[in-house]
């Protein structure tokens, strides 16, 4: 059985500039913020790249997140219908299984303990630039500083060992490839699954001061539970920010001025993350929801069973939003909220962590290399377009 | 101007706390908001509808 996963969204197609959406979106966005589309998986659906209303569909209670009900055409959807979400993957869940699981961990990621962590986050990327100035160039800035950084915080953080880093980074990396096979797909879940069970009932017989050992002591949830929560934090704990490490890096390049003023004015450097994160918007693909029932949105009526994807780059480059021209990378932008995150209750839960490690990877990048470029021409990068999250497979640097 | 949150549906993701650290917290057990100031001068207004603006649960609203 080698089924081949869902294409990507035919309609709009492909990028043209490595930093922009396709420019489809911006004429869609102009004219129809809500349109009926073709979705990759070949089914009728929704398309929605205004700002306004991609907003509107993360916060409305009736846009469903347990999405593997992607096959469906249009129709009403019995909520005993849906499949029953991995257990402990609280982003495929609503309320009120999504808020007993999120409740749990909301406290780990606090802006304040977030903050806490700021030294220990630094340390890492100290230790990781020593090794690079050490090695010399030209390196894979992707290899040598973008991934590890989040991985070595994310392992330390969760209580798993980093040296197992090879087998989770390969695991974690085919589950989020559009070409990948189901079975292949299949057996990356059941490998990473296997590998969070066996060391959550490692930490139930010796817990430590991570969050699984938390988890593990607060005695709500079983085994499966705290596994599936394993993967989920180890998975979106190091693949978002590696690859807006790396992204925002190679943008930077691209825009020496931005550069330039960045390291003129490192007080600009929380406006810059703000704006490199609404700017590159790595998850390309955007957010899926299910109508539970009928729902009006920008003049449309969605009916019940529809799948709705919410474009987060397009939102993020709509014009009516954010001041100024949207498509251009503007470090010192006043903030506006923007959607890379996503917004609803399943905001991301780790977005106070990115924050703290975007802005000490790229300050210490910039003040340690500031002679730092492109190993080789800028459109030989190999972009990820076959990813779910965007960013680059390899950035070869050099100083 | 009166300020109300919702603590049921918070979801902690801290945003109030970055547009107005003064205003709004976290509680450290769950990441709950807690409202440090439930009437603050009218001048914190616009700092207070950033707050929340960018609550991604609706949670916070404001009664100039």
């Amino acid at each position: 059985m080698t089924a081949t996963r869902p294409d990507v969204m035919t309609q709009p197609t492909a990028r043209t500039c490595p930093f922009d959406p396709p420019p489809e979106y911006r004429t869609l966005r102009e004219q129809r913020p809500v349109a009926e589309a073709t979705l990759p998986d070949g089914i009728a659906g929704w398309l929605v790249t205004g700002y306004e209303e991609a907003r509107a569909v993360l916060a409305d209670p009736r846009m469903s997140s347990r999405r593997r009900r992607l096959r469906t055409g249009s129709g009403p959807v019995d909520d005993a219908e849906l499949p029953v979400p991995t257990p402990g993957n609280f982003l495929m869940m609503d309320p009120p299984e999504h808020t007993r699981l999120r409740r749990l961990l909301t406290g780990q990621f606090t802006v304040r303990r977030m903050r806490q962590l700021t030294p220990a986050v630094e340390k890492i990327v100290a230790e990781r630039l020593d090794a690079m100035a050490a090695a010399g160039g030209p390196i894979d800035l992707v290899q040598a500083f973008a991934l590890p950084v989040p991985s070595l915080v994310i392992c330390e953080l969760l209580g798993v060992p980093y040296a197992d880093r090879e087998d989770f980074q390969r695991d974690s990396a085919t589950l989020i490839r559009l070409d990948a096979s189901l079975d292949d797909v299949q057996r990356a879940h059941q490998a990473l699954t296997g590998f969070l069970g066996r060391l959550v009932r490692a930490k139930r017989a010796e817990p430590g001061d991570d969050i699984l050992s938390g988890l593990v002591r607060t005695g709500e949830l079983t085994d499966e539970e705290l596994a599936g929560v394993g993967v989920l934090l180890l998975l979106a704990g190091h693949e978002t920010t590696a690859n807006m490490i790396a992204l925002s890096t190679m943008c930077l390049l691209r825009h020496p001025d931005q550069w330039e003023a960045l390291r003129n004015d490192p007080a600009l450097m929380d406006t810059a993350v703000e704006e490199l994160l609404r700017y590159l918007s790595v998850i390309q693909y955007g957010v899926r929801r299910t109508a539970l029932e009928d729902v009006e949105l920008g003049g449309h009526r969605i009916p019940a069973g529809s799948t709705v994807v919410a474009s987060l780059p397009s939102g993020n480059r709509d014009a009516a939003h954010f001041t100024g021209d949207p498509d251009q990378l503007d470090v010192g932008r006043p903030y506006r909220p923007h959607l890379a995150f996503g917004h609803g209750i399943h905001q991301c839960l780790g977005q106070q962590l990115a924050r703290v490690e975007l802005k000490a990877a790229l300050s210490a990048l910039l003040d340690r290399f500031p002679d730092l470029r492109l190993a080789l021409p800028a459109e030989q990068v190999p972009m990820r377009h076959d990813m779910l999250v965007y960013g680059v497979h390899e950035l070869p640097v050099t100083w | 101007m009166k300020i109300t949150i919702d603590q049921d549906k918070c979801v902690g993701a801290g945003q109030c706390v970055l547009a107005a650290a003064e205003l709004f917290d976290q509680r450290d057990e769950d990441g709950i908001v807690v409202l440090l100031d439930p009437a603050p001068p009218q001048e914190a207004l616009a700092e207070v509808e950033d707050a929340a603006g960018r609550c991604p649960a609706l949670a916070i609203a404001v009664q100039p």
